[in-house]
Formats: structure tokens, C-alpha cells, sequence
């Protein structure tokens, strides 16, 4: 059991604060999703979670079972359980799926101890069945020249091998049409269990047909405003931001 | 700024390389006077007494006073390339040392840090001793004898240079000096003037020599000299694959590496040269290599470059017969305070010929990379092709890459594609992989793996893995 906090955290990308004082609490088992207008902060949010540098927290903290990781690096932060699915995946050329995933796995060992091939080759591709991955996909270049839909799976797969303890999955649903949005999401729902909360991060209300969250928060400039069950995102679908922002003038 | 290369010596190789055979035969022995000390600095007397110390003939004397007058003649080429080659004091260099002169050093004395990265590449005991020059001469005459004997079975010919000038005239004299004359360049008159080590090998019609030769199996001592000299001839119908050096850096006291490496394809033969290379920061190291591939021969130069305070390297093909073809595929890492000025030479001069260059640098923070091209297919010929492409990766802002691709076609007979990229590791990308939890390090190493990954795989299996070691290695130092 694990419990990812997040505390009144002010995000500041130079001079600029992005994200104004939010509180969070994800334990493991449970997905919450974030809903929120584009350019209100959800990428920086979940960027400034993950450790880039560009990113300063001005003030509060992100706890992982009680202990801050602001200190840490990313990657330490990923190796701590963290997984970042980003909205804009990069493309590293040259670099195969297979091999990235095994300098990956391999980066989670301890010193002088050496990945087995063959158990991670099979690992690898008992994941690739759970997710319906054609077995070349792995072959390719890390996202290099792939579709919005490819990338996205490209990240699901990452995350079924990492294993995190807390997955951000940022905007994962945008981009894919409505096949590959069943995909993506039947990927996170075969994840879903006791050992994995999710932060999920969207525009639209429409993934969340697909992956059932615990918890909806609608995000506006930089703050949670609003929090509920899923009937929220549905009414938040029917009425639209603007009834957020309505709402917001009247308190 | 810099200037293309000059490409008139490469008209004249283009259009007489390997003519112009000497008669005179050397049967003279000079007495050798192992006393004689060659002291600092370079005129006649240092390169009598490097002759005499190899027992040469009077013909190889004459060779190499000849070009010792052309060495002091030229002038640096600064007009195009770096000025800091105008550091390199030619007075303060030994350049020849017997092996009983050679600075002797211990275990102890030994850096820490090249002692360190001896173990991270995985460099065998002993030969870590030869790398660090602990010891002057590393064991291999065992394993050396054996590649010898068994390849001497199918009449191939493979020695020093010292030895096969003095035992097989007949055959290296013929085409000695003549792929890269003496005055091509100033540094290829320098090595014509002082060259001791190197190979000579001749295949002889049809052999196919099955397995890679190697500079005296990987690490020799003649081999990884300041000047050494190697020859290759494949005759007709024949194939081999040569290999030198190793990814480990070479712990050197000198300051000058100036090699000479001539190629001759004959009719329809291969000669594939592979080349690793990793200097000490401190080296110069600048190096002529040109092939002539005949009527349907092949020659292919792999050439790994990585350390060295500068290193001047641009690997030719004269493509003398028709559906002659000539490859360059070159990797150049430069670091900080390096400069790795590489590129490739395709001298097009019969029909129907076809070459292709892949040239991949990586710059590092304030590391420097030049690519430097010559294609030159002239007006006469007819449906000869050139691929180019040259890629420049960058690593922190201060890198640095300049790309002077020279293409001179004449005629409209020819196919001939160039494409140049310049792309650079981003922080998002960094960023990236480190959120899958690889350090700083790791995600450079693997982006640069990644960018050389295609070139690196038509290395040889042993030269691919260290070279991915070696770079993991450098780019662990590289993060601040
Ligand atoms: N790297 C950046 N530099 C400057 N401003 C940025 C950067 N990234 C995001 N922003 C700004 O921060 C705000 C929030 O952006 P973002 O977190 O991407 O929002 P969302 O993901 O909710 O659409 C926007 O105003 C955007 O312009
Ligand atoms: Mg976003």
C-alpha cells in the first residue's frame, strides 16, 4: 500500500507560477482524474511531479509513502515507482523499444548484477500479448516517426513493464480515434489493481467511459476547484468549463 | 573559416598512382649502430639512423631523404585547416626510438582515472601494462606468428613494414609510396621521412582471406607508433579485412601521430579497413589513408575517431577502374577540448563507379567536429553515383560543427545525393528517458547510441561493444 501526496505545490516555470497551491492525495488502487481546460497547468503539474528541471516548485511538497521527493532527480524519482505517460512523447532515434525498456529495467539493478535476456525478452513480450502489440513494434525506434496512437501505446507499454507504484498518464487519450482510444484504455484497465494508483490527466470527458475513475478533479488556472465522483466529469461534460468558471465568479 | 580541401594532388594520385616503378634494387647493408642516438628534433642524421637501424636498403634511404626535404618545403596547411596545428613543435618530438630508449614508467605511476577506465572497458591485464606504457612491447608475437603462418598457407604475405620492404621488394616496392606520394600533404611527407611500424600485406590472386588480420593481433607496439607506414595489396579476384587499434585510450608521451595507410585493390578484389581509435588529449593526430580500388574492386574504410587534441583524417578512394566502388563510413566523437576534423575523399575516375560516404559526428560540450568532403567526378565519365551523408550530433550548447562538403561533379551523366543533418540531444529528451529512471548519463549514452547505432552494427561484434562501452564511458564524464 502506497500514498502519493501532493501539498498546496506551486509550480513556477521561470517568473511565471503555472500552478497556484494544489493539494492531492492518491493511494495505491485508486485512479483519480484531472479534468481542466488546456493551458491551465495539468502538463506542468504532472512534469513538475516527474522532476524536470524547468520546472521550479516555489513552495510545497510532493510525498511518496511520507517522504518528500523533491530532492531527487527524475530519474530517481522513476526508479522510486514514478511513471510519467507524456502527452508529447519524445522520439529517441536509433533506439529500439526493446532496448530502451532493457537500459530502463537494467537501470533498476543493483550494481554489477546483469538483466537476464531471455526473462526479459519473455516478460516483454508477455506484455505485448496482455496489450494486442504486434511483436516487430518493439524493433522500431522509441516513437521516432510513430502516430499520435502508436506513441501513446508506446508509453502504455513502458508503463506495463516499469511497474510503477503511481502512474501520470497526461492527456493519454488525446489524439487517438476511438479504436485506439479502447485500446489505450483497456491497457491501463488490464493494469488497474491493488498495487497501482493513476493520476489521470484529461480534456474530455470522453476516457473516462473507458477507465472508470474513483475521483474527478476539475482543474482552473493552476488550482483543483472542484472535486467528486465520476458523475462530476459527466456533469462537467453537459455543462462545460464555462459553468466552472460561473461558479468561480459567485464564491 | 576554413576552405575545402585542395583536390589537384588528388587529380594527379587520380591520374598516375601507382606508376613510376623504380628499378634500382637495394642489396646494400648498412651497419647499424644501436649507440647512434637519434636525440630530439628532426634532419638528415635522424633519418639516417632510423634507416640504418632497420637495415634498409640504400633505395628506401634515398626515399625518405627525398621526402624529408618535401616535409621541410611545405608549408602547415593552415590556409584551410586549424591554426593549432601551428603548436605542434616538430623540434621537441623523438621520432624514432628503439625499444631500449623508450620512457619507462610503473604500474604505480599510472593515472588513476586510465586505470579505471582500463577496467571499465574490460581491457585484458596485460595489455593494459602496453596501453599505459608500462611496458613497451605488449606479448602478442604468439598469437601475431599464428595469424601469420596460418594465412601464409594460402601464399598471403603479411609483415612489418620493415620486414616486407627488406624480404619482398619485388612486391611492396612497386606500389609503395605511390597510392598517397610523398608530397601529398606535409604530414604524409613527415611519415615518408621517419615511418617505422605498420603492416604489409599482399593477397595473393583469388584468396579470400577468411578471417579479419589484425595489427599483430589487437595491440602491438610498432602499431600503435607515432609513424607507422601500412600497405595493402589484394590482388585480383581477392578479399581481405584488416583491423586496427582498440577502443582503450592510448596512454602516450608523444604528442605526434602521423600515419601513412595505402590501399591497392587489384580487379575485382575487397579490402575492407577498420579502424578504432582513442588518443590521449594531448595528441596530434593526423593521418593520410587513400585506396586505389581497379575494374570492379572494392574498398571500404570504417574509421573510428574519438579523443586526441586534434585529429586530421580523411579517408580516400581513387576509383580507377570502371565499376570500381569505394565506401567511407566514419564516426567521430569529439569532447571537450578535442577537435575531430574528419570527413572522406571519393576521387571518381572511370565509369560506372560508385561511392558512398557516412560520416557521423558527436560533439560534447566544448568538443569540436569538422566534416571535410571531397567528391570529385569529372566531365569525361559517364553513370558514376555518389551518396553522401553526413549527421552532426550535438550535446550541450557549447558543441560546435562545421560541415565543407566539396562535390565537384562536371556532366550530367551522374547520379549524386548529399544529405546533412545537424540535430541535438534536447533536455525533453533527456528528460524523457530519465523518467524511465536512467541517469543523465545513461539517457546520453543511449541517445548517441542511438544516433551512430546503424554505422556501429556493421562493425565488427568485439569493436561494436566497446565502442558502446567506451561511449557510455565518456558521456558518464561528461555530466556535470
Ligand atoms: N516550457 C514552458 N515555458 C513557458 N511557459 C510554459 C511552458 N510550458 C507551459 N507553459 C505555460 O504554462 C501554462 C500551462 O501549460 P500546461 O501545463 O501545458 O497546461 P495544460 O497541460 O493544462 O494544457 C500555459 O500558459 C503555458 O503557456
Ligand atoms: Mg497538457
Amino acid at each position: 500500500m502506497s500514498l502519493l501526496e501532493i501539498k498546496n505545490l506551486h509550480v513556477a516555470i521561470g517568473e511565471k507560477e503555472i500552478v497556484k497551491g494544489l493539494s492531492l492525495a492518491i493511494r495505491s488502487g485508486e485512479v483519480h482524474a484531472i479534468m481542466g481546460p488546456n493551458g491551465t497547468g495539468k502538463s506542468t503539474l504532472s512534469k513538475a511531479i516527474a522532476g524536470h528541471p524547468d520546472y521550479t516548485i516555489t513552495s510545497g511538497d510532493v510525498l511518496l509513502d511520507g517522504k518528500s521527493i523533491l530532492a531527487l532527480e527524475a530519474d530517481e524519482r522513476a526508479r522510486a515507482g514514478l511513471f510519467l505517460a507524456f502527452q508529447y512523447p519524445s522520439e529517441i532515434p536509433g533506439v529500439s523499444i526493446a532496448n530502451f525498456l532493457r537500459a530502463a529495467q537494467q537501470a533498476r539493478m543493483a550494481e554489477g548484477e546483469e538483466l537476464d535476456a531471455s526473462a526479459y525478452y519473455k516478460r516483454l513480450y508477455s506484455k505485448m500479448d496482455l496489450l494486442k502489440i504486434d511483436r516487430k513494434f518493439t524493433s522500431r525506434s522509441v516513437n521516432d516517426g510513430f502516430s499520435g496512437g502508436e506513441k501513446k501505446r508506446c508509453e502504455i507499454l513502458q508503463m506495463a513493464m516499469l511497474e510503477p507504484k503511481f502512474a501520470l498518464m497526461d492527456e493519454t487519450d488525446s489524439g487517438l480515434d476511438i479504436d485506439a482510444l479502447r485500446i489505450v484504455a483497456d491497457g491501463v484497465n488490464t493494469m488497474r489493481g491493488p498495487n497501482l494508483g493513476v493520476l489521470l490527466i484529461t480534456h474530455y470527458q470522453r476516457l473516462l467511459d473507458y477507465i472508470i475513475p474513483d475521483h474527478v478533479h476539475v482543474m482552473y488556472d493552476g488550482r483543483l476547484v472542484k472535486s467528486g465522483d465520476k458523475s462530476l466529469a459527466l456533469e462537467l461534460e453537459a455543462k462545460g468549463y464555462d459553468w466552472v468558471k460561473k461558479e468561480l465568479a459567485i464564491v | 573559416m576554413s576552405q575545402p580541401l585542395d583536390t589537384d594532388t588528388l587529380e594527379t594520385a587520380a591520374e598516375n598512382p601507382v606508376v613510376g616503378i623504380d628499378q634500382s634494387r637495394g642489396d646494400f647493408k648498412y651497419d647499424v649502430n644501436y649507440e647512434f642516438d637519434a636525440g630530439t628534433g628532426l634532419n638528415e642524421n635522424t633519418v639516417r639512423y632510423i634507416s640504418s637501424v632497420k637495415k634498409e636498403a640504400p633505395w628506401i634511404l634515398d626515399f625518405r631523404l627525398k621526402a624529408l626535404k618535401t616535409f621541410l618545403d611545405k608549408p602547415m596547411p593552415t590556409h584551410w585547416a586549424t591554426k593549432d596545428l601551428e603548436n605542434i613543435h616538430f623540434d621537441k618530438i623523438r621520432y624514432y626510438l628503439s625499444s631500449g630508449q623508450k620512457p619507462k614508467r610503473t604500474w604505480d605511476e599510472v593515472p588513476d582515472d586510465i586505470k579505471k577506465t582500463f577496467e571499465r572497458l574490460g581491457i585484458p591485464e596485460q595489455e593494459r601494462k602496453f596501453l599505459a606504457g608500462v611496458e613497451a612491447q605488449f606479448d602478442s608475437e604468439a598469437a601475431y606468428s599464428n595469424i601469420k603462418d596460418l594465412v601464409a598457407k594460402q601464399g598471403v604475405i603479411f609483415a612489418n613494414s620493415t620486414e616486407a620492404l627488406r624480404e619482398h621488394p619485388e612486391i611492396f616496392r612497386k606500389f609503395f609510396g605511390k597510392v598517397i606520394p610523398t608530397g601529398d600533404n606535409k604530414f604524409s611527407a613527415l611519415n615518408s621521412a621517419v615511418f617505422s611500424g605498420g603492416s604489409f600485406i599482399y593477397v595473393p590472386p583469388g584468396v579470400k582471406v577468411a578471417q579479419p588480420l589484425q595489427a599483430y593481433f589487437r595491440i602491438n607496439a610498432e602499431n600503435f607508433g607515432q609513424f607507422e607506414r601500412t600497405l595493402i595489396i589484394a590482388d585480383e579476384g581477392s578479399e581481405v579485412v584488416y583491423m586496427e587499434g582498440c577502443t582503450a585510450p592510448k596512454f602516450s608521451t608523444s604528442t605526434l601521430h602521423s600515419a601513412v595507410v595505402e590501399l591497392v585493390a587489384l580487379k575485382g578484389a575487397k579490402i575492407q579497413y577498420i579502424t578504432v581509435q582513442n588518443w590521449a588529449n594531448n595528441v596530434f593526430n593526423l593521418v593520410t589513408k587513400r585506396g586505389v580500388a581497379h575494374e570492379e574492386a572494392e574498398i571500404k574504410w570504417i574509421d573510428c575517431n574519438i579523443g586526441s587534441r586534434l585529429t586530421m583524417k580523411y579517408p580516400g578512394v581513387v576509383l580507377k577502374g570502371r565499376k570500381a566502388r569505394g565506401e567511407v563510413l566514419s564516426i567521430a566523437l569529439a569532447n571537450d577540448g578535442q577537435h575531430q576534423d574528419t570527413g572522406a575523399k571519393m576521387i571518381h575516375a572511370a565509369d560506372e563507379t560508385t561511392s558512398n560516404i557516412i560520416a557521423k559526428s558527436i560533439s560534447v560540450g566544448q568538443g569540436r567536429s569538422t566534416y571535410r568532403g571531397v567528391v570529385h567526378i569529372p566531365k569525361h565519365l559517364k553513370g558514376c553515383k555518389n551518396n553522401t551523408e553526413c549527421d552532426a550530433l550535438l550535446i550541450n550548447a557549447n558543441s560546435r560543427t562545421d560541415t565543407y562538403p566539396a562535390i565537384s561533379v562536371r556532366g550530367d551523366r551522374h547520379a549524386v545525393q548529399h544529405e546533412a543533418s545537424v540535430s541535438k540531444v534536447s533536455a525533453d529528451q533527456i528528460f524523457y528517458m530519465q523518467s524511465r529512471g536512467l541517469t543523465e548519463g545513461q539517457a546520453m549514452s543511449l541517445s548517441v547510441n542511438g544516433f551512430i547505432n546503424d554505422l556501429a552494427r556493421q562493425f565488427p561484434m568485439e569493436y561494436s561493444v566497446e565502442l558502446k562501452r567506451l561511449i557510455d564511458l565518456e558521456m558518464e564524464g561528461s555530466v556535470g
